[in-house]
Protein backbone atom coordinates (compact mmCIF):
# COMPACT_ATOMS: atom_id res chain seq x y z
CA UNK A 1 0.00 0.00 0.00
CA UNK A 2 1.65 3.79 -1.01
CA UNK A 3 1.73 6.33 1.03
CA UNK A 4 -1.70 8.44 2.24
CA UNK A 5 -1.46 11.92 0.48
CA UNK A 6 -3.93 13.33 3.64
CA UNK A 7 -3.93 12.16 6.53
CA UNK A 8 -6.91 13.91 9.04
CA UNK A 9 -5.83 12.62 12.53
CA UNK A 10 -8.17 13.06 15.40
CA UNK A 11 -9.26 16.87 14.12
CA UNK A 12 -11.52 18.86 16.17
CA UNK A 13 -12.35 22.56 15.83
CA UNK A 14 -14.81 24.49 17.62
CA UNK A 15 -16.54 28.18 16.71
CA UNK A 16 -16.22 30.99 18.86
CA UNK A 17 -18.80 33.90 18.60
CA UNK A 18 -19.64 35.98 21.42
CA UNK A 19 -23.25 34.33 22.40
CA UNK A 20 -21.09 31.35 23.28
CA UNK A 21 -18.81 28.01 21.41
CA UNK A 22 -20.20 25.90 19.17
CA UNK A 23 -18.18 22.39 18.72
CA UNK A 24 -18.36 21.86 15.03
CA UNK A 25 -15.93 19.19 14.29
CA UNK A 26 -14.80 16.61 17.03
CA UNK A 27 -12.00 13.86 16.63
CA UNK A 28 -12.57 13.22 12.85
CA UNK A 29 -9.72 10.91 11.60
CA UNK A 30 -9.16 9.36 8.24
CA UNK A 31 -6.72 8.93 5.46
CA UNK A 32 -6.80 9.68 1.91
CA UNK A 33 -4.44 7.99 -0.90
CA UNK A 34 -3.38 8.97 -3.52
CA UNK A 35 -5.45 9.55 -7.28
CA UNK A 36 -8.68 8.98 -4.82
CA UNK A 37 -11.71 10.34 -4.73
CA UNK A 38 -13.52 10.81 -1.28
CA UNK A 39 -17.02 12.46 -0.99
CA UNK A 40 -18.00 13.50 2.48
CA UNK A 41 -21.73 13.52 2.88
CA UNK A 42 -23.78 14.62 6.14
CA UNK A 43 -26.54 16.86 7.30
CA UNK A 44 -26.51 20.13 6.61
CA UNK A 45 -24.81 22.39 8.81
CA UNK A 46 -22.78 19.61 10.14
CA UNK A 47 -19.60 21.35 9.67
CA UNK A 48 -18.40 19.54 6.41
CA UNK A 49 -17.34 23.46 4.93
CA UNK A 50 -15.84 24.06 7.82
CA UNK A 51 -13.73 20.97 7.71
CA UNK A 52 -12.37 21.75 3.92
CA UNK A 53 -11.54 25.27 5.10
CA UNK A 54 -9.27 23.79 7.59
CA UNK A 55 -7.71 21.46 4.82
CA UNK A 56 -7.27 24.50 3.27
CA UNK A 57 -5.49 26.62 5.52
CA UNK A 58 -8.20 29.19 6.09
CA UNK A 59 -8.76 27.98 9.37
CA UNK A 60 -6.62 26.32 11.79
CA UNK A 61 -7.93 22.72 13.77
CA UNK A 62 -8.03 23.63 17.63
CA UNK A 63 -6.75 19.87 17.98
CA UNK A 64 -5.64 17.32 16.05
CA UNK A 65 -2.80 17.33 12.99
CA UNK A 66 -3.44 17.62 8.81
CA UNK A 67 -0.47 16.06 7.03
CA UNK A 68 0.24 16.13 3.87
CA UNK A 69 2.58 13.75 2.29
CA UNK A 70 3.60 12.99 5.84
CA UNK A 71 4.30 17.13 6.49
CA UNK A 72 2.09 19.26 9.05
CA UNK A 73 0.32 21.23 6.42
CA UNK A 74 1.11 24.42 7.43
CA UNK A 75 4.46 23.27 6.36
CA UNK A 76 3.56 21.30 3.49
CA UNK A 77 4.44 22.45 0.18
CA UNK A 78 1.80 20.35 -1.56
CA UNK A 79 -0.82 22.23 -3.90
CA UNK A 80 -4.24 22.31 -2.93
CA UNK A 81 -7.12 23.24 -5.31
CA UNK A 82 -10.45 24.53 -3.63
CA UNK A 83 -13.41 24.70 -5.67
CA UNK A 84 -16.34 26.74 -4.38
CA UNK A 85 -20.39 26.42 -3.99
CA UNK A 86 -20.13 29.30 -6.74
CA UNK A 87 -18.19 29.97 -9.56
CA UNK A 88 -16.71 32.88 -8.76
CA UNK A 89 -15.79 34.28 -12.40
CA UNK A 90 -15.18 37.68 -12.22
CA UNK A 91 -17.17 39.96 -14.64
CA UNK A 92 -14.12 42.41 -15.35
CA UNK A 93 -12.15 39.94 -16.95
CA UNK A 94 -12.01 37.58 -20.01
CA UNK A 95 -12.40 33.79 -19.31
CA UNK A 96 -8.83 33.27 -20.24
CA UNK A 97 -7.53 35.69 -17.70
CA UNK A 98 -9.69 34.37 -15.53
CA UNK A 99 -8.21 31.11 -16.39
CA UNK A 100 -4.87 32.96 -15.10
CA UNK A 101 -5.95 34.56 -11.78
CA UNK A 102 -4.70 31.47 -9.69
CA UNK A 103 -1.32 32.00 -11.47
CA UNK A 104 -1.17 35.56 -11.26
CA UNK A 105 -1.28 35.68 -7.37
CA UNK A 106 1.34 33.16 -6.91
CA UNK A 107 3.30 34.74 -9.44
CA UNK A 108 3.50 31.43 -11.67
CA UNK A 109 2.93 33.08 -14.77
CA UNK A 110 5.31 31.27 -17.27
CA UNK A 111 4.68 30.66 -20.68
CA UNK A 112 4.24 26.75 -19.93
CA UNK A 113 1.49 27.62 -17.09
CA UNK A 114 -0.47 29.74 -19.85
CA UNK A 115 0.10 26.36 -22.20
CA UNK A 116 -1.20 24.32 -19.75
CA UNK A 117 -4.33 26.90 -18.98
CA UNK A 118 -4.47 26.82 -22.72
CA UNK A 119 -4.72 22.86 -23.30
CA UNK A 120 -7.28 22.65 -20.49
CA UNK A 121 -9.70 25.08 -22.18
CA UNK A 122 -9.41 23.16 -25.71
CA UNK A 123 -9.35 20.32 -23.54
CA UNK A 124 -12.87 20.48 -22.06
CA UNK A 125 -14.24 22.66 -25.12
CA UNK A 126 -14.02 26.30 -23.73
CA UNK A 127 -10.95 27.96 -26.19
CA UNK A 128 -13.30 29.86 -28.57
CA UNK A 129 -15.16 30.96 -25.25
CA UNK A 130 -11.65 31.98 -23.81
CA UNK A 131 -11.78 36.17 -24.99
CA UNK A 132 -15.74 35.71 -24.01
CA UNK A 133 -16.88 37.30 -20.56
CA UNK A 134 -17.92 34.90 -18.10
CA UNK A 135 -21.72 36.12 -18.62
CA UNK A 136 -22.10 34.57 -21.82
CA UNK A 137 -21.75 31.12 -20.72
CA UNK A 138 -24.04 28.72 -19.57
CA UNK A 139 -24.14 27.96 -15.82
CA UNK A 140 -22.47 24.36 -16.70
CA UNK A 141 -19.95 25.99 -18.86
CA UNK A 142 -18.83 28.68 -15.88
CA UNK A 143 -18.57 25.55 -13.10
CA UNK A 144 -16.12 24.11 -15.96
CA UNK A 145 -14.29 27.66 -16.46
CA UNK A 146 -13.94 27.30 -12.57
CA UNK A 147 -12.62 23.60 -11.95
CA UNK A 148 -9.88 25.01 -15.58
CA UNK A 149 -9.31 27.74 -13.30
CA UNK A 150 -8.20 25.35 -9.78
CA UNK A 151 -6.65 22.93 -12.30
CA UNK A 152 -4.24 25.58 -14.02
CA UNK A 153 -2.11 25.73 -10.29
CA UNK A 154 -1.69 22.27 -10.77
CA UNK A 155 -2.99 21.00 -7.15
CA UNK A 156 -1.95 17.77 -6.19
CA UNK A 157 -5.53 17.56 -3.94
CA UNK A 158 -8.69 19.67 -5.16
CA UNK A 159 -11.74 20.16 -2.52
CA UNK A 160 -14.76 20.78 -4.16
CA UNK A 161 -17.60 22.43 -1.82
CA UNK A 162 -20.93 21.34 -2.97
CA UNK A 163 -19.51 22.84 -6.72
CA UNK A 164 -22.90 21.98 -8.11
CA UNK A 165 -25.59 22.66 -5.68
CA UNK A 166 -26.00 26.80 -6.98
CA UNK A 167 -27.34 24.78 -10.45
CA UNK A 168 -30.80 22.99 -11.22
CA UNK A 169 -30.95 19.64 -11.04
CA UNK A 170 -30.77 18.87 -15.03
CA UNK A 171 -27.90 20.57 -14.99
CA UNK A 172 -26.73 19.39 -11.64
CA UNK A 173 -26.45 15.73 -13.44
CA UNK A 174 -24.40 16.84 -17.04
CA UNK A 175 -22.05 19.00 -14.89
CA UNK A 176 -21.31 16.58 -12.19
CA UNK A 177 -20.90 14.10 -14.93
CA UNK A 178 -18.70 16.37 -16.68
CA UNK A 179 -16.35 17.47 -13.51
CA UNK A 180 -16.34 14.53 -11.96
CA UNK A 181 -14.82 12.44 -15.73
CA UNK A 182 -12.54 15.62 -16.39
CA UNK A 183 -11.25 14.96 -12.31
CA UNK A 184 -10.68 11.30 -12.96
CA UNK A 185 -8.98 12.10 -16.65
CA UNK A 186 -7.18 14.24 -14.77
CA UNK A 187 -5.92 11.71 -12.19
CA UNK A 188 -6.44 14.06 -9.63
CA UNK A 189 -6.80 13.25 -5.48
CA UNK A 190 -9.89 15.13 -4.56
CA UNK A 191 -12.28 15.36 -1.72
CA UNK A 192 -16.01 16.28 -2.23
CA UNK A 193 -18.20 17.76 0.45
CA UNK A 194 -21.95 17.16 -0.66
CA UNK A 195 -25.50 16.61 0.72
CA UNK A 196 -26.89 15.02 -1.86
CA UNK A 197 -26.35 10.79 -1.95
CA UNK A 198 -26.58 10.17 -5.16
CA UNK A 199 -23.87 12.62 -6.36
CA UNK A 200 -21.45 11.00 -3.81
CA UNK A 201 -22.02 7.13 -4.43
CA UNK A 202 -21.92 8.61 -8.30
CA UNK A 203 -18.58 10.34 -8.44
CA UNK A 204 -16.54 8.63 -5.18
CA UNK A 205 -14.24 5.85 -4.41
CA UNK A 206 -15.17 6.15 -0.85
CA UNK A 207 -17.85 7.99 1.25
CA UNK A 208 -17.13 9.23 4.77
CA UNK A 209 -20.41 9.83 6.57
CA UNK A 210 -19.99 12.72 9.40
CA UNK A 211 -22.60 12.84 11.92
CA UNK A 212 -24.71 15.91 13.51
CA UNK A 213 -22.87 18.26 15.02
CA UNK A 214 -20.15 18.15 16.65
CA UNK A 215 -19.50 16.13 13.59
CA UNK A 216 -17.50 12.74 14.00
CA UNK A 217 -17.27 9.91 11.52
CA UNK A 218 -20.26 8.10 11.39
CA UNK A 219 -18.45 5.32 8.84
CA UNK A 220 -16.85 5.07 6.19
CA UNK A 221 -18.61 3.35 2.62
CA UNK A 222 -15.83 1.99 -0.18
CA UNK A 223 -17.86 2.33 -3.86
CA UNK A 224 -17.15 -0.53 -6.01
CA UNK A 225 -18.91 -0.51 -9.07
CA UNK A 226 -17.90 -3.81 -11.54
CA UNK A 227 -18.17 -1.48 -14.40
CA UNK A 228 -14.45 -0.97 -16.38
CA UNK A 229 -14.64 2.64 -17.35
CA UNK A 230 -16.64 4.78 -14.52
CA UNK A 231 -18.09 7.74 -15.16
CA UNK A 232 -20.75 9.55 -12.34
CA UNK A 233 -23.77 9.04 -14.69
CA UNK A 234 -23.04 5.39 -15.49
CA UNK A 235 -22.05 4.42 -11.56
CA UNK A 236 -26.38 6.23 -11.48
CA UNK A 237 -27.41 3.36 -13.70
CA UNK A 238 -25.51 0.57 -12.28
CA UNK A 239 -27.36 -1.85 -10.19
CA UNK A 240 -25.00 -1.49 -7.06
CA UNK A 241 -26.29 1.88 -7.53
CA UNK A 242 -29.38 1.61 -5.34
CA UNK A 243 -27.66 -0.35 -2.69
CA UNK A 244 -25.06 2.34 -1.62
CA UNK A 245 -27.75 5.26 -1.58
CA UNK A 246 -29.91 2.98 0.78
CA UNK A 247 -27.10 2.56 2.98
CA UNK A 248 -26.22 5.61 3.27
CA UNK A 249 -29.63 6.97 3.44
CA UNK A 250 -30.37 4.72 6.55
CA UNK A 251 -26.67 5.86 8.18
CA UNK A 252 -27.64 9.45 8.04
CA UNK A 253 -31.70 8.80 9.24
CA UNK A 254 -30.02 6.89 12.81
CA UNK A 255 -29.68 9.29 15.17
CA UNK A 256 -31.98 12.09 12.73
CA UNK B 1 -31.33 39.38 -32.76
CA UNK B 2 -34.90 38.36 -34.47
CA UNK B 3 -34.98 39.12 -38.38
CA UNK B 4 -36.49 42.27 -39.28
CA UNK B 5 -38.60 40.85 -41.93
CA UNK B 6 -39.94 38.80 -39.86
CA UNK B 7 -41.36 41.32 -36.80
CA UNK B 8 -45.11 40.55 -37.05
CA UNK B 9 -47.42 43.53 -37.29
CA UNK B 10 -48.64 43.42 -33.50
CA UNK B 11 -44.64 43.69 -32.68
CA UNK B 12 -44.54 46.99 -35.33
CA UNK B 13 -47.91 48.52 -33.73
CA UNK B 14 -45.99 48.03 -29.99
CA UNK B 15 -42.75 49.26 -31.11
CA UNK B 16 -44.50 52.04 -33.16
CA UNK B 17 -46.81 53.19 -29.67
CA UNK B 18 -43.65 53.53 -27.80
CA UNK B 19 -41.67 55.79 -30.20
CA UNK B 20 -44.49 58.00 -30.17
CA UNK B 21 -44.65 58.08 -26.76
CA UNK B 22 -41.10 59.40 -26.16
CA UNK B 23 -41.78 61.71 -29.14
CA UNK B 24 -44.66 63.35 -26.94
CA UNK B 25 -42.95 63.40 -24.03
CA UNK B 26 -40.02 65.48 -25.23
CA UNK B 27 -42.09 67.65 -26.84
CA UNK B 28 -44.46 68.48 -23.58
CA UNK B 29 -40.82 69.39 -21.94
CA UNK B 30 -40.07 71.84 -24.72
CA UNK B 31 -43.31 73.18 -24.49
CA UNK B 32 -43.30 73.39 -20.91
CA UNK B 33 -39.97 75.53 -21.07
CA UNK B 34 -41.11 77.95 -24.65
CA UNK B 35 -44.47 78.41 -22.33
CA UNK B 36 -42.34 79.31 -19.02
CA UNK B 37 -40.04 81.57 -20.69
CA UNK B 38 -42.65 82.89 -22.97
CA UNK B 39 -45.38 83.90 -19.77
CA UNK B 40 -42.31 85.36 -17.78
CA UNK B 41 -41.26 87.59 -20.75
CA UNK B 42 -44.77 88.64 -21.57
CA UNK B 43 -45.54 89.24 -17.93
CA UNK B 44 -42.48 91.43 -17.47
CA UNK B 45 -42.84 93.22 -20.99
CA UNK B 46 -46.80 94.21 -19.86
CA UNK B 47 -45.48 95.40 -16.37
CA UNK B 48 -47.41 92.23 -13.94
CA UNK B 49 -43.92 91.53 -12.91
CA UNK B 50 -41.69 94.40 -11.90
CA UNK B 51 -38.62 93.34 -14.18
CA UNK B 52 -36.47 95.23 -12.09
CA UNK B 53 -36.68 92.37 -9.59
CA UNK B 54 -38.06 89.58 -11.59
CA UNK B 55 -35.99 90.36 -14.81
CA UNK B 56 -36.44 88.46 -18.09
CA UNK B 57 -35.63 86.39 -20.49
CA UNK B 58 -34.35 88.63 -23.31
CA UNK B 59 -32.84 90.88 -20.46
CA UNK B 60 -30.51 88.09 -19.10
CA UNK B 61 -30.00 86.95 -22.60
CA UNK B 62 -28.71 90.33 -23.17
CA UNK B 63 -26.53 90.85 -20.68
CA UNK B 64 -25.63 86.91 -21.31
CA UNK B 65 -24.00 88.59 -24.61
CA UNK B 66 -22.49 91.73 -22.91
CA UNK B 67 -20.94 89.75 -20.56
CA UNK B 68 -19.37 87.21 -23.12
CA UNK B 69 -18.31 89.79 -25.18
CA UNK B 70 -15.91 92.09 -22.30
CA UNK B 71 -14.75 88.59 -21.28
CA UNK B 72 -15.65 89.08 -18.12
CA UNK B 73 -18.04 85.82 -17.80
CA UNK B 74 -15.51 83.85 -18.96
CA UNK B 75 -13.14 84.58 -16.34
CA UNK B 76 -15.94 83.94 -14.09
CA UNK B 77 -16.98 80.71 -15.39
CA UNK B 78 -13.34 79.32 -15.88
CA UNK B 79 -12.53 80.15 -12.15
CA UNK B 80 -15.57 78.20 -10.86
CA UNK B 81 -15.27 75.56 -13.03
CA UNK B 82 -11.47 74.72 -12.35
CA UNK B 83 -11.90 75.26 -8.39
CA UNK B 84 -14.42 72.51 -9.23
CA UNK B 85 -12.66 70.24 -11.71
CA UNK B 86 -9.71 70.37 -9.22
CA UNK B 87 -11.47 69.85 -5.78
CA UNK B 88 -13.34 66.79 -7.52
CA UNK B 89 -10.10 64.87 -8.71
CA UNK B 90 -8.99 65.23 -4.96
CA UNK B 91 -12.12 64.14 -3.75
CA UNK B 92 -12.43 61.25 -6.09
CA UNK B 93 -8.24 60.17 -5.32
CA UNK B 94 -8.30 61.28 -1.47
CA UNK B 95 -11.78 59.04 -1.14
CA UNK B 96 -10.77 56.02 -2.57
CA UNK B 97 -7.32 56.52 -0.63
CA UNK B 98 -9.03 56.74 2.19
CA UNK B 99 -11.68 54.30 1.69
CA UNK B 100 -8.81 51.65 1.13
CA UNK B 101 -6.79 52.88 4.04
CA UNK B 102 -9.95 51.77 6.23
CA UNK B 103 -10.52 48.64 4.84
CA UNK B 104 -6.84 47.50 5.15
CA UNK B 105 -6.77 48.45 8.95
CA UNK B 106 -10.23 47.36 9.89
CA UNK B 107 -9.69 48.63 13.41
CA UNK B 108 -8.53 51.84 12.23
CA UNK B 109 -11.89 52.05 10.93
CA UNK B 110 -13.82 51.06 14.14
CA UNK B 111 -11.97 53.84 15.90
CA UNK B 112 -12.81 56.99 13.18
CA UNK B 113 -16.20 55.32 12.27
CA UNK B 114 -18.02 58.03 15.28
CA UNK B 115 -16.09 61.32 13.59
CA UNK B 116 -16.57 60.38 9.80
CA UNK B 117 -20.21 59.94 10.69
CA UNK B 118 -20.44 63.01 12.32
CA UNK B 119 -18.32 64.78 9.83
CA UNK B 120 -20.41 63.71 7.25
CA UNK B 121 -23.74 64.52 8.41
CA UNK B 122 -22.91 68.43 9.64
CA UNK B 123 -23.87 70.95 7.43
CA UNK B 124 -20.92 71.30 5.05
CA UNK B 125 -21.59 75.00 4.31
CA UNK B 126 -20.90 75.14 8.14
CA UNK B 127 -17.41 74.47 7.46
CA UNK B 128 -16.84 77.35 4.88
CA UNK B 129 -16.60 80.49 6.62
CA UNK B 130 -14.48 78.64 9.20
CA UNK B 131 -12.12 78.07 6.17
CA UNK B 132 -11.75 80.97 4.61
CA UNK B 133 -10.80 82.80 8.21
CA UNK B 134 -8.27 79.66 8.53
CA UNK B 135 -6.75 80.17 5.54
CA UNK B 136 -7.12 83.50 4.05
CA UNK B 137 -9.30 83.92 1.09
CA UNK B 138 -7.64 82.37 -1.56
CA UNK B 139 -8.39 79.66 -4.21
CA UNK B 140 -7.14 77.02 -2.16
CA UNK B 141 -9.57 77.92 0.77
CA UNK B 142 -12.00 77.43 -1.89
CA UNK B 143 -10.75 74.40 -3.34
CA UNK B 144 -10.17 73.22 0.22
CA UNK B 145 -13.87 73.65 0.58
CA UNK B 146 -15.49 72.30 -2.03
CA UNK B 147 -13.72 69.04 -0.79
CA UNK B 148 -14.81 69.18 2.45
CA UNK B 149 -18.83 69.25 0.84
CA UNK B 150 -18.04 65.93 -0.86
CA UNK B 151 -14.88 64.00 1.50
CA UNK B 152 -16.36 62.28 3.97
CA UNK B 153 -19.70 61.33 1.75
CA UNK B 154 -17.64 60.06 -0.69
CA UNK B 155 -14.88 58.27 1.64
CA UNK B 156 -18.44 56.51 4.04
CA UNK B 157 -19.80 55.24 0.83
CA UNK B 158 -16.84 54.05 -0.76
CA UNK B 159 -15.44 52.08 2.30
CA UNK B 160 -18.86 50.98 2.86
CA UNK B 161 -19.10 49.25 -0.81
CA UNK B 162 -15.69 47.92 -0.50
CA UNK B 163 -16.96 46.01 3.25
CA UNK B 164 -20.27 44.74 1.43
CA UNK B 165 -17.86 42.75 -1.52
CA UNK B 166 -19.01 38.92 -1.71
CA UNK B 167 -16.97 37.23 1.30
CA UNK B 168 -16.49 34.77 -1.11
CA UNK B 169 -15.25 36.02 -3.37
CA UNK B 170 -12.13 37.22 -0.58
CA UNK B 171 -12.68 33.56 0.33
CA UNK B 172 -11.58 32.45 -3.83
CA UNK B 173 -8.35 34.91 -3.45
CA UNK B 174 -7.64 33.22 -0.33
CA UNK B 175 -7.63 29.53 -1.80
CA UNK B 176 -5.85 30.39 -4.55
CA UNK B 177 -3.27 31.36 -1.93
CA UNK B 178 -3.82 35.61 -2.10
CA UNK B 179 -3.47 37.69 0.78
CA UNK B 180 -5.21 40.98 1.24
CA UNK B 181 -3.62 43.71 -1.08
CA UNK B 182 -3.89 40.43 -3.95
CA UNK B 183 -7.93 40.84 -2.43
CA UNK B 184 -7.31 44.63 -2.98
CA UNK B 185 -5.97 44.37 -6.31
CA UNK B 186 -7.78 41.52 -8.24
CA UNK B 187 -11.21 41.85 -6.33
CA UNK B 188 -12.16 44.67 -4.47
CA UNK B 189 -10.91 47.94 -6.51
CA UNK B 190 -11.81 46.31 -9.83
CA UNK B 191 -15.80 45.29 -8.19
CA UNK B 192 -15.91 48.52 -7.43
CA UNK B 193 -15.52 50.35 -10.45
CA UNK B 194 -19.37 50.61 -10.56
CA UNK B 195 -19.26 52.29 -6.85
CA UNK B 196 -16.52 54.89 -8.11
CA UNK B 197 -18.42 56.13 -10.76
CA UNK B 198 -21.49 56.74 -9.10
CA UNK B 199 -19.90 58.35 -5.77
CA UNK B 200 -18.04 60.35 -8.90
CA UNK B 201 -21.71 61.40 -10.01
CA UNK B 202 -22.50 62.32 -6.45
CA UNK B 203 -19.28 64.40 -5.70
CA UNK B 204 -18.92 66.52 -8.66
CA UNK B 205 -22.57 67.97 -7.55
CA UNK B 206 -21.24 68.41 -4.41
CA UNK B 207 -18.49 69.74 -5.45
CA UNK B 208 -19.83 72.49 -7.14
CA UNK B 209 -21.59 73.11 -4.30
CA UNK B 210 -18.65 73.45 -2.11
CA UNK B 211 -16.53 75.70 -4.72
CA UNK B 212 -19.91 77.84 -4.71
CA UNK B 213 -19.85 78.62 -1.23
CA UNK B 214 -16.81 79.11 -0.56
CA UNK B 215 -16.96 82.10 -4.06
CA UNK B 216 -20.11 83.56 -1.99
CA UNK B 217 -17.73 84.01 1.14
CA UNK B 218 -14.32 84.76 0.22
CA UNK B 219 -13.42 85.41 -3.50
CA UNK B 220 -13.31 88.24 -6.31
CA UNK B 221 -13.92 85.95 -9.15
CA UNK B 222 -15.94 82.77 -9.71
CA UNK B 223 -20.04 82.42 -10.41
CA UNK B 224 -20.66 82.31 -6.46
CA UNK B 225 -18.97 85.76 -6.36
CA UNK B 226 -20.70 86.56 -9.15
CA UNK B 227 -24.29 86.17 -7.60
CA UNK B 228 -23.58 87.62 -4.15
CA UNK B 229 -21.94 90.88 -5.84
CA UNK B 230 -24.84 91.23 -8.01
CA UNK B 231 -27.45 90.77 -5.25
CA UNK B 232 -25.79 93.29 -3.02
CA UNK B 233 -25.46 95.94 -5.77
CA UNK B 234 -29.09 95.02 -6.77
CA UNK B 235 -28.13 93.73 -10.25
CA UNK B 236 -30.80 90.99 -10.45
CA UNK B 237 -30.19 90.39 -14.47
CA UNK B 238 -26.60 89.49 -13.56
CA UNK B 239 -27.96 87.33 -10.80
CA UNK B 240 -29.93 85.28 -12.04
CA UNK B 241 -28.04 84.73 -15.43
CA UNK B 242 -25.28 83.61 -13.19
CA UNK B 243 -27.70 81.21 -11.78
CA UNK B 244 -28.74 79.95 -14.80
CA UNK B 245 -25.27 78.83 -15.93
CA UNK B 246 -24.26 77.53 -13.08
CA UNK B 247 -27.16 74.79 -13.94
CA UNK B 248 -25.76 74.34 -17.36
CA UNK B 249 -22.72 73.57 -15.64
CA UNK B 250 -23.92 71.10 -13.12
CA UNK B 251 -25.98 69.55 -15.87
CA UNK B 252 -22.75 69.44 -18.39
CA UNK B 253 -20.40 67.97 -15.72
CA UNK B 254 -22.86 65.44 -14.47
CA UNK B 255 -23.36 64.69 -17.94
CA UNK B 256 -20.19 63.92 -18.31
CA UNK B 257 -19.76 61.17 -15.69
CA UNK B 258 -22.69 59.80 -16.51
CA UNK B 259 -21.38 59.34 -20.14
CA UNK B 260 -18.37 57.33 -18.38
CA UNK B 261 -20.29 55.29 -16.45
CA UNK B 262 -22.70 54.55 -19.12
CA UNK B 263 -19.45 53.94 -21.76
CA UNK B 264 -17.88 51.18 -18.91
CA UNK B 265 -20.76 49.38 -17.78
CA UNK B 266 -21.86 48.93 -22.17
CA UNK B 267 -17.99 47.90 -22.17
CA UNK B 268 -18.07 45.53 -19.38
CA UNK B 269 -21.49 44.50 -17.91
Amino acid sequence: MNLPLLQVKNVSYTYHTKAGETPALSHISFSVFPGEFVAIVGPSGCGKSTFLDMLCGLLKPAFGELLLNGTPLSMSNTNIGYMLQKDHLFEWRTIYSNMLLGLEIQRRVTPEAKKHVENLLENYGLYKFRNSKPSQLSGGMRQRAALIRTLALDPDLLLLDEPFSALDYQTRLSVGDDIGTIIRREGKTAILVTHDISEAVSMADRVIIFSNRPAFVQKIIDIKFSMTERTPMASRNAPEFKTYFNEIWKELNVHA
Amino acid sequence: MPDLHSVSTEQKHYLQAQKRNIRLIQCFRILLLIFFLGLWEITARLGILDSFIYSSPSQILDMMFKMISDGSLAKHVSVTLTETLISFALVTLLGIFCAVILWIFPRLSSILEPYLVVLNSLPKSALAPLLIVWLGSNMKTIIIAGISVAIFGAVLNLYTGFCETDPDKLKLIQTLGGNKKDALIKVILPASVPLILSVMKVNIGLSLIGIVIGEMIGSKQGLGYLIIYSSQVFQLTTMIMAIVILCIIAVLLYGFISLLEKYYLKRHC
